[in-house]
């Protein structure tokens, strides 16, 4: 389960409309409890490096993250999951995000933007042991 | 010595640990004591025939190591490593 304050739950809904009708991403900050429940606590917008596929591609640079990390350690944050948008394309995980998907554990967040209005978003762990075994199963948001 | 940054979905790997302190004086060094130190991460970070998996991008301090020397691009103590698989993916 992933819990999320509503105003990160907006403000990464919110990007997909910015970016439309490209793809948005970013990070989810937070810690996960004893539970394995992820509870973000911040949001970090990072640029999309596929600006030749945008309308369907998303790629985080590395040093962006590294950034993010950073800062979010200083906060006493880890990364607990990742948020991206679907511009005209429902919020669920296509076959490029399972096999780019590659933090066991983590969150990930994927919002449908129709016509530049934010739609649905839909939370998905991945679990498994490798790359071989690997599936994003959906689970719950709770905001608030 | 050099310290490795874990990321979150490798740590139950590497005892829980967020960072790992090596001893090293090169990258490929660094990353050889991080599985030497803990097994259970090679199959995670290497292909069976023992090459770094192509989403797994090392750097060292803010510079991508691929653009560097490589495994033979040269560490020293207080360096800060992180290990960062890739984000990626998309509609269909």
């Amino acid at each position: 389960m992933l819990k999320i304050p509503q105003s990160a739950y907006t403000s990464l809904r919110q990007h997909g409309e910015e970016t439309y009708p490209h793809e948005c991403c970013g990070v989810l900050l937070g810690q996960m409890d004893d539970n394995g429940v992820r509870i973000v606590t911040s949001v970090a917008r990072a640029g999309n490096t596929r600006t030749d596929s945008a309308h369907n591609r998303y790629n985080i640079d590395p040093k962006d993250l590294i950034r993010i990390q950073r800062e979010g350690r200083g906060r006493g944050e880890d990364i607990i999951g990742f948020y991206h948008s679907h511009p005209d394309h429902p919020a669920q995980w296509s076959s490029t995000d399972l096999a780019e998907a590659h933090w066991f554990g983590c969150s990930y967040v994927i919002t449908s933007v129709e016509r530049g209005k934010a739609v649905l978003t839909n939370s998905f762990e991945l679990t498994g042991n490798d790359e071989n075994d690997k599936k994003l199963v959906a689970e719950k948001i709770e905001v608030g | 010595m050099p310290k490795i940054h874990i990321p979150t979905p490798l740590r139950q790997y590497a005892g829980k640990l967020p960072a790992v302190d090596v001893k090293a004086g090169t990258i490929g060094d660094a990353l050889s004591d991080l599985v030497a130190q803990h097994p259970d991460l090679r199959r995670h970070l290497y292909t069976d025939d023992g090459k770094l998996r192509a989403f797994v991008n090392v750097y060292l301090n803010d510079e991508d190591v691929r653009y560097l020397q490589k495994d033979a691009t040269a560490v020293k103590d207080g360096d800060s490593i992180s290990i960062v698989p890739s984000i990626a993916g998309g509609r269909n």
